[in-house]
Parts: structure tokens; C-alpha cells; sequence
């Protein structure tokens, strides 16, 4: 699916506002009651199922991030990413071929993804500003932005400094996703807030407002290397965020959940969490995207089952 | 089916939910039910039709009970409870255990079952009324075993007349039946006319649990049948959940039949949300308080107070969030809003929103089916205290609304209704919250939550909301009663004799009212003689309007219900203290009213009362109770405000005393009708209660026919509980009266209190409101 493009809806950002900021509340018991019984409150079945989670594989931002990636590594993961479902599968269910929604790597791997994916469309997408903990120099966190766009990649996850939060030093804050906006360039900028590692959900909604103010094209939960990452409560909270950003200042936002995302089920639960709180705007891959590894294979094993009506294996499907 | 086209509307679809396995049930007993007595189905009689409120389609006939039915079902638990009231504990706990076991592993049958009855959201049924039922028998299942140990002064009341209403059919049954059963007591229920499948069905469980055979009866049928339970003379026990309107009329019904009754009625809640409030979650609050269970809920938010300077900004967020809200077949597993219960309700709630002549009107543009009984969610804004709509309640998807400005005035919105069933408040404020939870009339709080349910947390109501609590400990207290046996007062009259002159200065009694002493409105007085015949003094005949400046008194005196216990205490001892110092005096007045010579042992006694409701002022205060949420349940014993009592005529001073620490040990305002032999022991108590810094209002006293004042206090809307240790006659007279405003009574009916071995707790349930506070917390 070819990209389409967002520019003219993309968010500019405001001055920062820290009435606003601090008039953010978010009640966690509620939130998490919420939470609870939303898979319960929304079931998508048959046909209505399959479609969904083709829609999620649209959505995946297809990662990987470890000490051990090589060239040859990221050139599978590029593979998969064009065809991410069986032919045979994709055929049956009367498609054409669909694809990811990019293809998520480290700065030295950007080269080598934007290769491989050249015309396909899909988007390269770097971890940037010293991903996980961003606690480099500020000047090497920016430098590394630039040198990522330079490098190909469209679009960068940047990674805020907790700190800042932690501290209630929101105008360090804005700064800091401010400068990193500018150094993106025309390249979308994801705003990594590391959830699990700001103490409350009161503090993840006040931080997704500052990166909303800053510029953030995307505001996503985690790096996948923290000890909570994604949870429906802290979605909750920030797709609240996005929408009461988006009442006030009419301009959109994405959400990306990363890390723990990894069944079938689960994407379901997050696209209806999507659609009940931030509505059809908002499902596609423009404006969602889960960042997962491990999803993709518990997806195609349901969409198997769809077409034949037994359950799947693992091994049935490709590898990254 | 296009997948392409889904992944660009991303639509739901539909999710139904399969019917098979109670279709199978329905189809397994003909679609023709009898009433379930002695453990069997009986022949179906008189049968009438009960539909699936979605579709309108016929589930089943089912039979209107006779007056012979019910007569055998009576009849069966009668038997039945021989034996079950005997049974050891451990059995009955077994019995209930069992229930609960069958309830989860039948729990998808009854689930759909109760949509296909009812209307409502199969995620509801699913998720909420039948997890809710289990849980309910579990938690009594303990409450049964643990009975001899926690409860050893209370034994079962005998057979209880349960009647419950469509809104939760299931969950109303275990509401009522498994705190029944594990009492030891028997049942004869009536599941509501439209919903009487998933009642029939537990019948059938019931045998399945190997439960004796006329411990659970089901009888069937419409408010005839119900009226006949109510009436009939074999029921010790009335339990109802209803509407006010027919709540009253069983209180009229039951009064002065001795039967023991709890009524758990309608409300007009509100919801409360103050400035610095989460509202996304406040909004979300909403959705599961006024648009749950099509808002046919007797707890439902449906009186939104917002605070002024949000108002805007949080209805438009109700706004766009019930338009996400999904209203249709009940069985499909992505609907919020099923149908309603039957195409009356529907018209009333249409009728009563239609006749708004004030306020705006917003519906959400649901897509909603053209046959079947559905209501959009409804937002009426701008409306005004004034408006009827802000005050009747609707009983639908229809949510009222209207601002505040401060704390204070949120309370005094919040209160101002003639019921007092449940609330809701919304702030990240702490002090807020738990301030203003004891501050709202109502029998159930909840603090940034809504319609949170347990069996172990109290819920019921107060003002014309009902009396009794389900739930908790509490809950076991209106399906028991004390061991003791009673006997029968008899008929006591004043002594006789003639006026003659006395040599002594002539003693003036009157009233005691607001800290003073007052004489009668009625300008009447009459003559007390003692024991001898001899004149003593002559007492004031009060009259209704006495008892209108005793009320006015004590609603002045509003600050004493606020004072804290170790306060409370204080006074109580001090008056020990000053009754000590005249004990000589009273004793002796007491054997010459009396014609007695124990006057010197009663005082002692009431010394020693006092010193025990002293005692109890700061230790009687509310528990916590073990909900499953992340947070707590509190209970906590308020003041049930103004409490009128009639005084028993035997035991003047111990008895007055009594029934006076009592009250003010709880922080109420006591308004007290002195024996009517020996009114001169109450007049005699003025000068001790001046002297004991009580304050003005929070006390008065009232002398003259008990007959004569039992209406007119009964009557009295601001009066929050009336008490009679009088005669049987008075008895009646209080419960008749009382409906009209449904308060709280507790009458003798005829029968003797031992004053002397007091049952305290008895006297200190009575004296308070059980209220139950939900406080979720938890961050990070």
C-alpha cells in the first residue's frame, strides 16, 4: 500500500502552555477499569476479523534493535516486510500483496534497510537521540537525527529524557522534542515518553501533552527495553492525550504502542481502543502503529486459520 | 464479504452471540412453565406470554400464580423450614457453595438466557449480573458457615416473601436468596412478570444442589401475585425491590402484621464532578452509571452536577462519546445499549422526556433498529433543580444535567431529592472527596467510580429510596433476629384516682423543645395520679404542632449529628454524672410512680446505660470492608439524623434513658413521647438535661397520648426513623404512616424489650445508616 502523505495535517506543534499541562489528570483506577473491559466491550469476528488484522499488519512498524543486528539481519527483516503474509494467504483472502507499516532499525542499519526497500514504499524508520536512555550529549542526540535523515530514514523515534518528568521541568522538555523536531526535518519524528519509567499515568499524560506542544508527529509509549512497556492503561491515557490535543488545537497526532504487544488478540483490542476513543482518522497507518517483532507471526497463524479453518502452525509461516 | 471494503471502514460487524443451548432449555420445558414448589414444576396455569424485548418474539409462556399455588408454596416452605432452619451450618454453607459452583458452570446458559428475557447487552449479562450472582453466593456461603460463631444471637426469621424486579433478574434473586438461605430461613419468590426465565431456571439448580425440597420456591406472575405474598399471614419476612410507588404500598400493607420487612426502592443519584477531576475517566464514570443496563438501574447517575467552570468542556466530551455508544441487538457482543424492558417503559421514558419544557434535548445519532424497544442515549442539559425532570426519576438512557459553583452547593444539589440511594464523586482531591462523601444522604458512595457492586459492601438506601441494607453483615441482620423470646406487654393503663388539692407548691410540667421548657400548643393539660390514686401533677397534652417546634428545634440543632463520638461521650457521661447526683430523688419518685420499691435500681441502672452508650459514642464507627477492587470499601455508621421514639410506658426512666443515650451516642436528634403512666419522671429529666451541656434542639420531650402523637410523628417528613416501644396499635399506627415518606421504624409490636439485658447492638444498628464509601486508589 502506497504511503500517503500527511504533511499538510502535520502537527506544528504550539507554544508551550503549562496550565495546560498541569490541568492533565488521569485517575488510574479508573483508567484501568477502562482498560479492563474494553477486549469485553467490543468483539470483531469472521470476516470482520480477518480484515482487522490485515489492518494491523499495515500498522506494524517491523523492528528489530539489538546488539547483534548485521546487514544480512535487517535485509530479511526488509523481505518480510514486502510480503509479510504468505502469497498463497494474501490470494485467498482475495488481496493483492499488502505490506508493513515501515521497518524499524538502528542508525548504522538505516543504509542498508532503505536499500532493500527501495520502491517498495515502505518507510525506514531509525531509533535515534542515544535510544534506549538518551542521557548522550544533546549535540550527539541532534547530530544523530541528521544523520539519520541523511542516511534515508523518514522517520525517527526519538527518545525524551525522563528526567525532565520526573523533575516536572517541562520547559526542559519542550526544548529538548523541540530541537529534536527541527533536526528531523521532513522526517516524522515519533516522541518515545519510555511510560514505565514515569511513575504515573498522571505524568505520562502531562509528557505526551508537552511532546504534543514540541512538535511530536507521533507519541509512542516505549522503547521495548524498559521493564513495563506498552499496557492498555497507558494507551488510554495517551490516546486521551492526543484527543484533547486535537480539541484544542485541531491538529492530529499518532499513537505507536511498542514492546509486549504480541498476540492477535491483543492488535484487536488496540484498533477498537482506537476506534472508540480517537475514531476512523486515526486507523491507518499514517496515524497508528504497533511496534512489535513478534506479532507479525501470531497474526498470520489467524489469518491461516481464517482461510483453511483449522488453526496454523508456526513453521507454515516465513521467517524475518 | 469484501475485506478490502472492512479495511477501510474498519467496521465492527456483528459478534452474536449463540442461543442454541437455551433455546434448547425453553424448547426442553415446552415453552410452558409452571411455578417451582417443593423442588418440582408444578402444571402450568393461567399462563401468559413473556417476550424477548429486542425482537418482540415469544420465549415462553409462563403461569400466573393462584391463590392455591402460592398457598402450596408457602405451604412447602413452611415444611421446608423445619428442618433447614436446623440444619447444621456447615450443610447449609455446603448447599450454597453448591449454588454458586452451578451458577459458574452453568454461567453461559443463564448469561444468555437473561439478554434473551431482558434486553440487556449480552456483555453485561456475561460479564456483570451472573459474575455478580455467583459471587453473592459465595460470599454467603461463608456468611452460612460462619454464622454460629459471628452471629450467635440470631436465628432466622422463618418464611421470607421475596419480590424482585426485570432490571437484574438474576442478580436480585441472589441478592435476596442467598442471604436467605444462609440464615436458615425459607423462600417463596417472585421474579418480575417480564423476566421470569432465569429465576425458573435456578429452580431447576436448586434440585441440582441437592437443596431440600421447599427451601427455594419460584412463583410466577404479575403484582397480584405479589400483593398476595405481601398479605399473606404464614410470611414472616417482606424483601422488595421496586419502585417507590409500589414500595409504599407494601409498607402500608405490612404495617402493624409484625412481618419484618426491607424495601429497596427507586433514586435520582447524582454524579458529581468537580473541576479538577479526571473527565475523559469522569465521562467513562457515565457510560457505566446512566448507560448501563439502558439505565434501568435504581442506582444510576442520572443527575450529572457539574461544576460551572467545566460544564462546557466536559458535556461536549459526553456529547462525543455517546455517539461512539453501540445500541442494538442485545446479543451481539459489541453492543453498550440493548433494548429496553417493554414497549411501556419505552413510551413512559419517551413521554417523560418529550414533556421537557425546558432544557435542551441532545440524542445520539445511533443507528437503531426499527422493531424492538429502543432508546437512544439522551443528554438533557441546562436544566434546572427546579425542573421535573432534574427530579422524578426517568428509569432509561436519560441523563440530567445541571452546575454548581462550590462544594457546598454540590452538597446541598446532591441532597436536594426525596431519595437517597447512591452517589457518585469525581475530583483528584483527596480531601474533597472523603470530605463530601459523608455529606451526601445516600446508602452507597462512590469516589471517581460508579455502580460498583460486592457482596461483601452494603447497598440500599435511605429517605424514600428504602430501608435495610443488602450485602455485607448488615445485609444478614434484615433475614434474622434475636434469640430471645418475647412475651407480650398487655395492656397497661395510668393509674386512676381523683384531683384533690396538694399541700405542696403546685408543680408545673411541660414540654421540653429546643432546650426549653414550653407550654403544650393545645393549651391542655391532664391530671397523673400515682400508684395510690393520689394526684400528683397535671402534664401537658402535646399536640402535632409540638411536634412541628421539636423538629425545627432539632434542625437547628443539625450540628450535633457532627460532633465526634469522644464528644458525644462526654455528654452522655455527664448526665450519668448529674443523674448520680440526684439518684435519691428520682429513686423515690420513681416507687411512688410505680408503686413499686425497685426506684433505687432503675437509676442505678439508667447511670449505668448511659455510661454504656457513653462507652460505645467513639467505638461503634464502621468497618473496612475486603471488596475485590484495588482500594477500599468503607462502611460507616452516619446518624440516621432525626429519631422520633415512643417511650414504653413500664421503665420510665430506664426505658426513656435508653432509648435517649442511644440515639445521642450516635449523633442523632432525639425527639422522645414520655411514658404516658409516669410522665413525671421525663419532666423531672429537663433540669438534668440542662445541666449536662446538652445542647438545645438535640433533645426534646414530649408528653401526652401515645396514640394521639404516633401519627402525626410517623407523618412527619423530617423525621428520619421513628421508634415505639408502646402498644401493639401504636405499632401499626407508625408503619402505616411512615409510608408516606418511608422511614426507617422499629416497633415492638405488642411485645416487651428487657431493659434490663439490653441487646445493645440491636438499639446501636437502629441508631445509625450504614453507608458504604468505595475508594479506588492507587498510582504509578
Amino acid at each position: 500500500m502506497a504511503q500517503k502523505s500527511i504533511e499538510q495535517t502535520r502537527n506544528s506543534g504550539t507554544d508551550l502552555n503549562i496550565d495546560w499541562i498541569n490541568a492533565q489528570q488521569a485517575n488510574t483506577s479508573a483508567i484501568e477499569r477502562r482498560a479492563s473491559s474494553l477486549g469485553a466491550r467490543r468483539s470483531v469476528k469472521k470476516h470482520y476479523q480477518t480484515a482487522w488484522l490485515l489492518k494491523a499488519i499495515t500498522c506494524i512498524d517491523l523492528t528489530t534493535l539489538s546488539g547483534d543486528d548485521t546487514a544480512e539481519r535487517v535485509k530479511r527483516l526488509c523481505d518480510k516486510a514486502k510480503q509479510p503474509v504468505r502469497a498463497n494467504i494474501i490470494e485467498a483472502l482475495g488481496l493483492d500483496n499488502i505490506a508493513v507499516g515501515a521497518v524499524c532499525v538502528y542508525h548504522d542499519m538505516v543504509e542498508t534497510a532503505v536499500e532493500r526497500l527501495a520502491g517498495s514504499g515502505i518507510p525506514v524508520a531509525a531509533v535515534s537521540t542515544g535510544f534506549p536512555a538518551g542521557l548522550s550529549p544533546l549535540r550527539l542526540r541532534i547530530l544523530e537525527i541528521e544523520e539519520s535523515v541523511k542516511a534515508g530514514a523518514r522517520e525517527i523515534d526519538i527518545v525524551i529524557s525522563r528526567r525532565h518528568v520526573l523533575n516536572q521541568n517541562w520547559q526542559a522538555l519542550y526544548d529538548e522534542v523541540q530541537a529534536f523536531r527541527q533536526a528531523c526535518g521532513p522526517a516524522h519524528m515519533k516522541a518515545i515518553l519510555a511510560t514505565g519509567e514515569l511513575g504515573s499515568l498522571r505524568n505520562v499524560a502531562r509528557a505526551s501533552m508537552v511532546a504534543m506542544m514540541a512538535g511530536a508527529d507521533f507519541i509512542k509509549t516505549s522503547t521495548g527495553k524498559e521493564s513495563v512497556n506498552a499496557t492498555l492503561p497507558v494507551s488510554l491515557v495517551m490516546v486521551r492525550a492526543i484527543r484533547n490535543f486535537y480539541e484544542e488545537t485541531g491538529q492530529y497526532v499518532g499513537y505507536k504502542p511498542a514492546g509486549g504487544i504480541s498476540k492477535a488478540k491483543d492488535a484487536l483490542t488496540y484498533l477498537s481502543l482506537i476506534k472508540e476513543e480517537l475514531g476512523h482518522p486515526w486507523l491507518n497507518n499514517d496515524m497508528f502503529r504497533f511496534g512489535a517483532s513478534s506479532l507479525l507471526g501470531d497474526i498470520e497463524r489467524q489469518l491461516e486459520h481464517h482461510v483453511t479453518g483449522a488453526y496454523s502452525a508456526t513453521y507454515r509461516h516465513a521467517l524475518a | 464479504m469484501d475485506i478490502k471494503k472492512i479495511m477501510e471502514k474498519m467496521d465492527y460487524g456483528t459478534a452474536p452471540e449463540a442461543v442454541d443451548e437455551a433455546q434448547n432449555w425453553l424448547l426442553g420445558h415446552k415453552n410452558r412453565f409452571g411455578h417451582f414448589i417443593d423442588g418440582a414444576f408444578t402444571e402450568p396455569e393461567a399462563c401468559f406470554t413473556t417476550y424477548n424485548p429486542a425482537d418482540r418474539s415469544v420465549l415462553a409462556e409462563i403461569s400466573q400464580a393462584s391463590e392455591s399455588s402460592l398457598d402450596k408454596a408457602v405451604a412447602s416452605a413452611q415444611s421446608a423450614f423445619q428442618s433447614w432452619s436446623q440444619e447444621a451450618p456447615h450443610k447449609r454453607a455446603k448447599s450454597l457453595y453448591a449454588l454458586a459452583r452451578l451458577l459458574q458452570k452453568h454461567s453461559r446458559l443463564f448469561a444468555t438466557l437473561e439478554t434473551l428475557d431482558n434486553g440487556k447487552p449480552i456483555r453485561e449479562s456475561r460479564d456483570i449480573d451472573i459474575p455478580l450472582a455467583q459471587r453473592h453466593f459465595y460470599y454467603h456461603a461463608g456468611m452460612a458457615q460462619l454464622m454460629p460463631i459471628e452471629m450467635p444471637e440470631r436465628m432466622p426469621l422463618g418464611i421470607c416473601g421475596q419480590i424482585i424486579p426485570w432490571n437484574f433478574p438474576l442478580l436480585m434473586l441472589a441478592w435476596k436468596v442467598a442471604p436467605a438461605l444462609a440464615m436458615g430461613n425459607t423462600v417463596v419468590l417472585k421474579p418480575a412478570e417480564y423476566t421470569s426465565l432465569t429465576a425458573l431456571l435456578f429452580g431447576e439448580i436448586c434440585n441440582e444442589a441437592g437443596l431440600p425440597k421447599g427451601v427455594v420456591n419460584i412463583v410466577t406472575g404479575d403484582g397480584a401475585v405479589g400483593e398476595r405474598i405481601v398479605t399473606h399471614q404464614d410470611i414472616q419476612k417482606i424483601a422488595f425491590t421496586g419502585s417507590t410507588e409500589v414500595g409504599r404500598k407494601i409498607r402500608q400493607a405490612t404495617a402493624g402484621s409484625g412481618k419484618s420487612l426491607t424495601l429497596e426502592l427507586g433514586g435520582k443519584s447524582p454524579f458529581i464532578v468537580f473541576d479538577d477531576a479526571d473527565l475523559d475517566s469522569a465521562v467513562e464514570g457515565l457510560v457505566d452509571s446512566i448507560w448501563f443496563n439502558q439505565g434501568q438501574v435504581c442506582c444510576a447517575g442520572s443527575r450529572l452536577l457539574v461544576q460551572e467552570g467545566i460544564a462546557e468542556k466536559l458535556i461536549h466530551k459526553i456529547k462525543t462519546r455517546m455517539g461512539t455508544l453501540r445500541i442494538g441487538s442485545p446479543l451481539d457482543k459489541s453492543i453498550d445499549i440493548g433494548a429496553i424492558i417493554d414497549p411501556i417503559q419505552h413510551k413512559r421514558i419517551s413521554d417523560m422526556v418529550n414533556s421537557a419544557d425546558a432544557g435542551d434535548v441532545f440524542q445520539a445519532q445511533c443507528e437503531t433498529k426499527e422493531e424492538g424497544c429502543f432508546y437512544p442515549p439522551t443528554l438533557i442539559t441546562g436544566l434546572s433543580p427546579a425542573d421535573p425532570l432534574m427530579q422524578e426519576e426517568i428509569f432509561g438512557p436519560v441523563l440530567t444535567t445541571t452546575t454548581f459553583r462550590t462544594p457546598k452547593e454540590a452538597i446541598a444539589l446532591a441532597n436536594n431529592t426525596t431519595y437517597g440511594l447512591a452517589a457518585s464523586i469525581w475530583s483528584e482531591n483527596i480531601n474533597l472527596c472523603l470530605g463530601i462523601a459523608p455529606k451526601i444522604q445516600a446508602g452507597v458512595i462512590w469516589i471517581n467510580g460508579a455502580n460498583m457492586f460486592d457482596a461483601n459492601a452494603g447497598f440500599g438506601g435511605m429517605k424514600e429510596s428504602g430501608f435495610g441494607r443488602e450485602g455485607g453483615k448488615e445485609g444478614l441482620l434484615a433475614y434474622t433476629k434475636p434469640k430471645r423470646s418475647r412475651e407480650l406487654i398487655g395492656n397497661i393503663k395510668p393509674f386512676e384516682g381523683s384531683i384533690a388539692a396538694s399541700e405542696h407548691i403546685d408543680r408545673t410540667a411541660k414540654l421540653y423543645i429546643g432546650g426549653k421548657q414550653s407550654r403544650p400548643d393545645s393549651g391542655y393539660s391532664h391530671p397523673v395520679f400515682d400508684a395510690d390514686g393520689k394526684f400528683i401533677a397535671h402534664v401537658p397534652k402535646a399536640n402535632r404542632k409540638d411536634i412541628r417546634n421539636a423538629v425545627e428545634a432539632a434542625n437547628a440543632a443539625a450540628s450535633w449529628s457532627a460532633t465526634t463520638g469522644h464528644q458525644r461521650a462526654q455528654i452522655l457521661y455527664y448526665m450519668g454524672e448529674n443523674l448520680s447526683a440526684r439518684a435519691a430523688e428520682f429513686a423515690v419518685l420513681l416507687d411512688r410512680f410505680t408503686g413499686k420499691s425497685d426506684g433505687e435500681l432503675e437509676v442505678e441502672q439508667s447511670i449505668e446505660r448511659l455510661f454504656a452508650f457513653a462507652a460505645y459514642a467513639d467505638k461503634f464507627s464502621g468497618e473496612l470492608r475486603d471488596v475485590p477492587i484495588r482500594g477500599m470499601a468503607l462502611k460507616t455508621h452516619e446518624p440516621c439524623g432525626i429519631i422520633g421514639a415512643i417511650c414504653p410506658q413500664k421503665s420510665p426512666l430506664l426505658g426513656l434513658i435508653t432509648v435517649l443515650a442511644a440515639g445521642l451516642s450516635m449523633g442523632n436528634r432525639m425527639i422522645l413521647v414520655a411514658s404516658e403512666i409516669s410522665p413525671l419522671v421525663a419532666t423531672e429529666l429537663y433540669q438534668i438535661l440542662d445541666t449536662s451541656d446538652v445542647p438545645k434542639g438535640s433533645v426534646s420531650i414530649l408528653t401526652g397520648s401515645h396514640q394521639d402523637l404516633a401519627a402525626p410523628l410517623a407523618a412527619h417528613m423530617d423525621i428520619a426513623a421513628l421508634w415505639s416501644f408502646s402498644s401493639t396499635e401504636v405499632s401499626k399506627i407508625v408503619e402505616t404512616q411512615s409510608a408516606l415518606n418511608l422511614k426507617r421504624t422499629w416497633v415492638n409490636h405488642g411485645y416487651e424489650t428487657d431493659w434490663e439485658a439490653l441487646d445493645y447492638s440491636e438499639f446501636l444498628t437502629e441508631s445509625i445508616e450504614p453507608k458504604t464509601i468505595w475508594i479506588p486508589f492507587g498510582e504509578g
